[in-house]
C-alpha cells in the first residue's frame, strides 16, 4: 500500500510546490456566483499566483463569514446594516462590483409584449389587481386585448437578493407596500399567489402556469426565453431590462461616500427602475499583506477588464463615473 | 433434562462474566447505541442554544402566533406546524392503503415471476432524489393535477370545506401531500412486505384448513397477526413525511397561512428553514429559524409518542393470532 501511495504523494507535493499560490477565500451572494466563476477562470491566466476561491452560500452567509473573519472577502446583494457593521472588528468597505436588473416575467397566451408601471406591479402582489383584463393594466397597453384570466403572482420563497431589489423598488414607489411589507431578502408576502424556491422555481412555475407573473434576474429570463415586461421608469418612459438600461440607472443613482446605496427607480431617460448593485465586502485594514496585495489587484481587474466578461452574462457594466470612484475606494485598502 | 443442563451452563457462563471477546462485543455495541443517544441530545442542545434569543423574545407565543414577518422581526410558528401536520396527514391517507395493499399483493397473491420486478420498481422509486421528484412535480404533476384532477375532485367532493375555493395555481397543500405520499410509499411498502413475509406459513395453512377463503386468510391469519408491525411501518413513513423538505417546498406554494381548503398554498416547518436560512441576517431572525427546528423536533417526538400510545391502546399485544 505505502509503496503505491508514496510516489503519488510526492507528485502531489511537487505540484503544490511549483505553484506557490496565494489563496484568497471569498463567500456570499448566489447572484454574483456566475460572474465570479468566469472572473476566477479568466484571472487565472492573468495572474497564476493568485488562487481565488468563491463559495456561493448566500449574501447573509457572506456577511457572517466576513464578520467572523473566516474569509478574505464577502459578497452581498444587500448592503450591511449599521447594526451588523458595529459587530465588525474593523472598518468594512462596500465595493460595488456588479449590477443587475430584475425582470418582471409573465405567462400570457400569445406572449404579447406587456407594459407595466410601479402601481400595477405593487397592486398585483398586494392582491388589488386579480385579473389580467383589469383596466389599470389595459390603460398602459392600449393595443392589447388582455384575457379575463386570473393573475397568479409568484414570488421567491427562499431568501434572495432578487427579492431584496424587488421589495426595495416597490417600497420606493408605493407607500402602501412600504407600510405593509417593507424591504428584505425575505418579506411577509400578502397571501395571494405562491412562493417558489429559487430563480429556477419561479421561472418554472411562471412558464407552466398561464396567467402567472413573477420576477427573476434578467440573465435567467433571457436564457430561458421567458417574456418580460417593459417597466415605466422615473422619467415616465417604458424601458426593457438590458445591461445598458441598468448601467444607465447606475450612472444616475445617488451614491454616498460609504457606497451603501440603492439604485431602484433611478432618474434618467433610459434607466431601468428595478435594479440593484452587488458589493464585495472587505476590511479596510488588511492583516496579511501578501494576500491583500493580490486581492486589491484582483478587485481592480474585476471592476475594469472583468466588467467586459460579466457583461456577457447580462450583468450591467459599471459606468465610467462610478468605476472611477470604485477604483479610488479599492485603492484605500491598507496593508 | 437436556434443556436444564444447557440453561445451567449458560447461567454459569454469565456468572463468570463470559469471555473477553463477549464482553468487548457487549461494550462495543453499547457504545454504538450510546452514540445515537448522544447525537440526539447534542442536536437538541444545539437547537435550543441557537434559538435562545427567539425563545427569550417570544416565549410560548411563538407556538400560537401566525405572524411571520422577517422585515419587522415578528415570528410565529403556527402556520408552519399546521402545514407540516396537514401535508403529512394527506400523505399517510394516500400512501397507507396503497403501500399495504401492494405489500399484501407481493407476499400473498402475486405470481412468483412478477414479485422480483415489482420489488425492484418500488426500490427504484425510493432511489429517486427528492429534488428530481420536485422538478417533476413542478413541470408534470402539478399541471396534470390542476387541469385534470382538481376540477374533478371539486365537482364530486366540492361540498366538503377542504375541497372548496379556487385551485388557481395547483401549488397547494394537496400537491404537497401527494408528493410526500409518493416519497413514503416505498418505505412503507418495503417494511410491510418484510413483516408480512415473517408471518409463519402455518398460520395460513391453519386458516385454509378451516375452510377460509383467500380474503379471509389474508384478513384473519395474516393482517391481523401482523398489525403491530404494519403500524410500525406506517410510523416510519410518518417520520419521513414530517421531515420531508425539498420536494414539498417545490410544490406546496410556500405561503404561511391557515385555511381549510387543501387547494390553497401552505408551508411546512422544514420548508421554511430550507428556504430562508441561507440569507438570514441579524441575530433574532436566524434564532427564530433555529426555534422552528426545535419545534419540528418536538412535533416529530410528540406525533411518534402519540402513535405508540394509540398502538398500545388499540392494537393489543403483538404477534398473537386472534381466534
Amino acid at each position: 500500500m505505502n509503496k503505491q501511495i508514496l510516489p503519488l504523494l510526492g507528485v502531489v507535493m511537487l505540484i503544490g510546490q511549483t505553484h506557490a499560490q496565494t489563496l484568497i477565500n471569498g463567500a456570499g451572494s448566489t447572484f454574483d456566483y456566475p460572474a465570479f466563476a468566469k472572473w476566477i477562470e479568466a484571472y487565472g491566466q492573468h495572474d497564476s499566483d493568485a488562487r481565488i476561491n468563491y463559495q456561493s452560500l448566500g449574501s447573509g452567509a457572506g456577511q457572517k463569514q466576513l464578520l467572523n473573519q473566516t474569509v478574505a472577502f464577502g459578497a452581498s446583494d444587500a448592503p450591511m446594516t449599521d447594526d451588523a457593521m458595529s459587530q465588525a472588528p474593523g472598518k468594512i468597505l462596500h465595493i460595488p462590483v456588479l449590477a443587475g436588473g430584475v425582470a418582471i416575467i409573465y405567462n400570457l397566451p400569445g406572449s404579447p409584449k406587456l407594459k407595466v408601471d410601479s402601481d400595477v406591479i405593487a397592486d398585483i402582489y398586494l392582491g388589488n389587481i386579480t385579473k389580467w383584463n383589469d383596466p389599470k393594466i389595459g390603460v398602459l397597453n392600449p393595443g392589447l386585448s388582455l384575457p379575463a384570466l386570473p393573475i397568479v403572482p409568484v414570488h421567491r420563497s427562499d431568501g434572495s437578493g432578487t427579492t431584496f431589489i424587488c421589495s426595495d423598488y416597490l417600497s420606493a414607489v408605493n407607500p402602501m407596500w412600504a407600510k405593509t411589507v417593507g424591504i428584505g431578502t425575505s418579506v411577509r408576502w400578502p397571501n395571494v399567489g405562491v412562493g417558489a424556491k429559487g430563480s429556477e422555481g419561479v421561472a418554472g412555475q411562471v412558464k407552466q402556469l398561464p396567467g402567472a407573473v413573477g420576477y427573476a434576474e434578467l440573465a435567467y429570463a433571457d436564457q430561458n426565453k421567458i417574456p418580460y415586461a417593459e417597466v415605466k421608469n422615473a422619467a415616465g418612459n417604458f424601458v426593457s431590462p438590458t445591461p445598458a438600461s441598468v448601467s444607465a440607472a447606475l450612472a444616475n443613482a445617488k451614491i454616498p461616500d460609504d457606497f451603501r446605496f440603492s439604485m431602484v427607480n433611478a432618474p434618467g431617460e433610459n434607466a431601468y427602475p428595478i435594479a440593484g448593485a452587488s458589493w464585495v465586502l472587505v476590511y479596510q485594514q488588511q492583516q496579511d499583506a501578501e494576500r491583500a496585495k493580490k486581492l486589491v489587484a484582483f478587485l481592480k481587474w474585476a471592476v475594469t477588464d472583468g466588467q467586459k466578461i460579466s457583461a456577457t452574462l447580462d450583468y450591467a457594466p459599471l459606468p465610467e463615473n462610478v468605476q472611477r470612484r470604485v477604483l479610488d475606494l479599492i485603492g484605500s485598502i491598507k496593508y | 433434562m437436556n434443556a436444564t443442563t444447557t440453561s445451567g451452563t449458560i447461567a454459569n457462563r454469565k456468572a463468570a462474566g463470559g469471555h473477553f471477546g463477549d464482553r468487548a462485543f457487549k461494550w462495543l455495541t453499547l457504545a454504538m447505541a450510546l452514540v445515537i443517544f448522544a447525537l440526539i441530545l447534542l442536536i437538541s442542545f444545539e437547537l435550543a442554544h441557537g434559538s435562545r434569543l427567539a425563545l427569550h423574545q417570544f416565549g410560548w407565543r411563538f407556538l400560537i402566533s401566525s405572524d411571520w414577518d422577517p422585515v419587522n422581526e415578528k415570528f410565529g410558528a403556527l402556520p408552519f406546524i399546521f402545514g407540516t401536520l396537514v401535508s403529512s396527514a394527506i400523505a399517510l391517507f394516500i400512501a397507507v392503503p396503497i403501500s399495504i395493499a401492494t405489500a399484501v399483493y407481493l407476499t400473498e397473491l402475486a405470481p412468483l415471476w412478477l414479485r422480483q420486478p415489482l420489488i425492484m420498481f418500488i426500490e427504484l422509486l425510493a432511489a429517486i432524489p427528492s429534488v428530481i421528484l420536485g422538478v417533476w412535480g413542478i413541470f408534470v404533476m402539478v399541471p396534470f393535477l390542476r387541469q385534470a384532477v382538481f376540477p374533478w375532485v371539486q365537482k364530486v367532493l366540492g361540498f366538503l370545506p377542504i375541497f372548496q375555493g379556487p385551485a388557481l395555481s395547483g401549488f397547494c397543500m394537496l400537491s404537497g401531500g401527494i408528493i410526500v405520499a409518493i416519497m413514503i410509499i416505498p418505505i412503507i411498502t418495503s417494511v410491510s412486505r418484510e413483516i408480512l413475509r415473517s408471518v409463519p406459513g402455518l398460520q395460513r395453512e391453519a386458516a385454509y384448513a378451516l375452510g377460509a377463503t383467500r380474503w379471509e386468510v389474508t384478513r384473519i391469519a395474516v393482517l391481523s397477526y401482523a398489525k403491530k408491525g404494519l403500524f410500525g411501518a406506517v410510523i416510519l413513513g410518518l417520520g419521513r413525511a414530517l421531515g420531508e423538505t425539498m420536494a414539498v417546498t417545490m410544490v406546496i406554494g410556500n405561503t404561511p397561512q391557515i385555511v381549510a381548503s387543501l387547494f390553497a398554498p401552505g408551508y411546512t416547518l422544514a420548508s421554511v428553514i430550507a428556504n430562508e436560512f441561507n440569507e438570514t441576517t441579524g441575530s433574532l431572525y436566524p434564532s427564530a429559524l433555529f426555534e422552528l427546528g426545535l419545534v419540528l423536533l418536538g412535533v416529530t417526538v410528540l406525533v411518534n409518542a402519540t402513535a405508540q400510545l394509540l398502538l398500545k391502546t388499540f392494537a393489543g399485544p403483538a404477534m398473537k393470532p386472534q381466534p
